[in-house]
């Protein structure tokens, strides 16, 4: 082995190594910092006013939400195809829920999306179903609940209730779903690293065979990802009706590839085991950075960008994080070995 | 041999962490449990549903299973090397959203329907094709995990079929091209024969071929198949294009039949009902196991229950509801004989 080791040295030099490892470990925020300065340079006092940074926040605040439960869900080796279709319904429940105030509407948004976790990962945990497959048939289960729910329309929000404010308040300056979104994060970063759930959901993802011989609660604390990530959804949905006044059972198409996106791009590993909820934070960030500036672009009439090609480079970003992701993974295993 | 040995590899799993199925369920499900499946939504639409058993329900019927088919072949042939391909529907989406922009040009000579019309049929079809091919690409070069790897379209190409047709539905009339979904030689639906034809070729391919043995090899062993040298890399990119060469020829029907580019309502869960009748018809969804008539029947049952369901005024909700109760429960089933 050290013969081996040894004779590698030489083919891969100290600098290059380590040009690789901050790559993968920090690539995300380079390329954020990278990309504001860019903004800054290009469209000055417009992209730096607050009016746009503190938009860009919280237009990205339900992105964020579904981001980090998919986070959890992706260490544990699984995956959650459903987020988008929770998405919908729970904006729709939140919707007809309105005219009960702010609270019941959220709890009911929330209480909805957490079912469709669990169900997901009784599914996953207790019948041992791929998570893809079990998610993705909940995508369809909750498309066609939310269709129900609405009487295949739009629901307005009840504007009599204070439904809307979830949206429009700001605590101090900072609007109230930015400061959720962080709180959220806060308290996602201690269960990941301060908790024994935080461990074992790294350890299900690292060797899901070594965690079962090892004793671990596999079933409970994959059950509880899955919740997570449903009730996540769920606060995401009541974000989205109050932002636009309306639960639409067709919203939130495509998000789950978003928060995958917004997953891979801050470096957590899809093969599970190992990631941080922080790097999914900027993986949002960046994203919603690059749609803004290309926003920004267009207004600057560069080019003519209709919304169906954002589609296209969201696929295209994951495209080329995974690929990135599989060549840095490949190089940095293959210098451990 | 090599099945005995597979068996006593895997370790053994604690009780408590897997919910058993009652027996008779298990029983059935190991048995003929698709096949009595279907006898059962048969006979229920037979007394309950009027008109069920003329002969233009019979043709709706497999007019609307052909597609499910198709694209299930290819789904078939790719989760038998232990790959998934979730971009199935996106593909058939770029497919119709191609054809019309090719046979209503006004450009040079595919103005002349003697050509526009192949090349529409033609073109869409090789692009899907080749998209197939990047996937198989993906997988195999990159090792990216086939979920992930198809997701990529499944999104992307949705968002490259909305480019093509501006995001809106687009109405053609071209009886030539709408043949493909309207045609009736001989009374048959085009589609039934084209589906009836690509069966045969993929079972025969499946059981005669060396091709079909280094499918359920690479799916069975991967390690092992590639040391038996099994090219695993050609073969996964070979089932990957195929899939999308079908998904591809299925778009071009779903549009002829509705004489529109809908890039929306295109092949949306497609990917789902391909990969259930592929499941419900016997195909082991962890790879190294295949039947194509089984796609066929998991297909017909998937299509009955959606038909079943809407000829009794159930909503469009509650028949998503229903179809995911079924699909998790098929795989369910077919799960508990993998075990």
């Amino acid at each position: 082995m050290t013969a081996r080791t040894a004779s590698q040295e030489p083919t891969t030099s100290g600098w290059q190594q380590w040009a690789a490892g901050l790559l993968r470990q920090q690539g995300a925020l380079i390329a954020l910092i990278a990309i504001f300065l860019f903004g800054v340079w290009r469209y000055g006092e417009n992209f730096t006013s607050e009016f746009n940074l503190w938009t860009l926040l919280r237009n990205n605040t339900y992105f964020g939400l579904i981001a980090l439960g998919m986070t959890f869900v992706i260490m544990t080796g699984g995956i959650d195809l459903s987020v988008g279709a929770v998405v919908a319904l729970t904006a729709v429940a939140a919707a007809r829920l309105s005219g009960e105030g702010l609270w019941v509407a959220v709890a009911g948004a929330i209480g909805l999306g957490l079912g469709v976790g669990l169900i997901n990962g009784a599914l996953i945990a207790r019948f041992r179903i791929q998570p893809f497959i079990v998610t993705l048939a909940t995508l369809l289960a909750a498309r066609g609940g939310a269709l129900n729910l609405s009487n295949n329309a739009s629901v307005s929000i009840d504007f009599n209730s204070n439904f809307k404010d979830l949206w429009r308040t700001n605590v101090g300056e900072v609007p109230l779903p930015v400061v959720i979104t962080a709180f959220a994060f806060l308290l996602g970063s201690i269960a990941l690293n301060l908790t024994r759930f935080g461990r074992h959901v790294l350890a299900i993802g690292g060797n899901e065979e070594a965690a079962r011989l090892a004793g671990l609660p596999i079933a409970r604390t994959l059950v509880a990802v899955y919740a997570l990530s449903g009730a996540l959804a769920g606060l995401s949905g009541a974000l989205l009706a109050a932002q636009g006044n309306t639960g639409s059972p067709i919203a939130g198409i495509g998000w789950e590839l978003t928060a995958i996106a917004a997953v891979v791009v801050g470096g957590t590993l899809l093969t599970g085991g190992r990631g941080s909820v922080w790097t999914t934070l900027v993986g949002v960030l960046l994203l919603g950075l690059i749609f803004n500036e290309l926003n920004f672009e267009r207004g600057k009439g560069t080019f003519e960008l209709t919304q169906y090609w954002e589609e296209v480079i969201r696929g295209a970003f994951l495209l080329l994080v995974v690929i990135l992701q599989s060549r840095l993974t490949r190089r940095a295993s293959a210098s451990t070995t | 041999m090599a099945n005995v040995g597979q068996t006593e590899a895997r370790p053994a799993r604690p009780a408590a962490d897997r919910v058993v199925l009652p027996r008779w369920l298990r029983a059935a499900g190991q048995t003929h449990g698709a096949v009595i499946a279907l006898l059962l939504l048969v006979l229920f639409n037979a007394i309950f549903t009027t008109n069920y058993l003329a002969w233009s329900t019979l043709r709706v019927n497999l007019d609307q299973v052909a597609t499910i088919v198709i694209v299930g072949i290819g789904m078939t042939l790719v989760i038998a090397t232990g790959g998934i391909d979730l971009s199935v529907g996106a593909l058939m989406a770029i497919a119709g959203s191609l054809a019309p922009l090719i046979f209503d040009s006004d450009w040079g000579p595919l103005d002349r329907p003697w050509v526009g019309i192949p090349l529409a049929i033609v073109l869409p079809i090789l692009l899907t094709g080749f998209l197939g091919l990047f996937n198989g690409f993906l997988v195999t070069y990159f090792r990216i995990q086939p979920i992930i790897a198809t997701l990529v379209l499944y999104l992307g190409g949705r968002g490259i079929a909305k480019a093509l047709s501006d995001g809106i539905l687009l109405d053609f009339n071209n009886p030539s091209f709408e043949y493909l979904g309207k045609g009736r030689p001989l009374g048959i639906p085009v589609q039934v024969i084209l589906m009836a034809i690509l069966l045969l070729i993929a079972a025969w391919m499946m059981r005669s071929t060396v091709f079909g043995r280094y499918i359920l090899a690479t799916g069975g062993n991967e390690p092992a198949a590639r040391l038996a040298g099994v090219p695993v890399s050609r073969v996964k990119l070979a089932v990957y294009a195929i899939s999308g060469l079908l998904a591809g020829l299925a778009g071009l029907i779903w549009a002829a039949r509705i004489s529109a580019a809908d890039p929306y309502r295109a092949g949306e869960f497609m990917e789902l009902d391909a990969i259930a009748a592929a499941a419900v018809g016997g195909t082991a969804l962890t790879g190294g196991r295949a039947t194509i008539i089984g796609t066929l029947l998991g297909a017909v049952i998937i299509q009955q229950v959606r038909f079943t369901l809407i000829s009794h005024n159930v909503s469009d909700g509650t028949t998503r509801i229903v179809i995911a109760a079924a699909i998790i429960l098929a795989v369910l089933i077919q799960r508990q004989r993998e075990q």
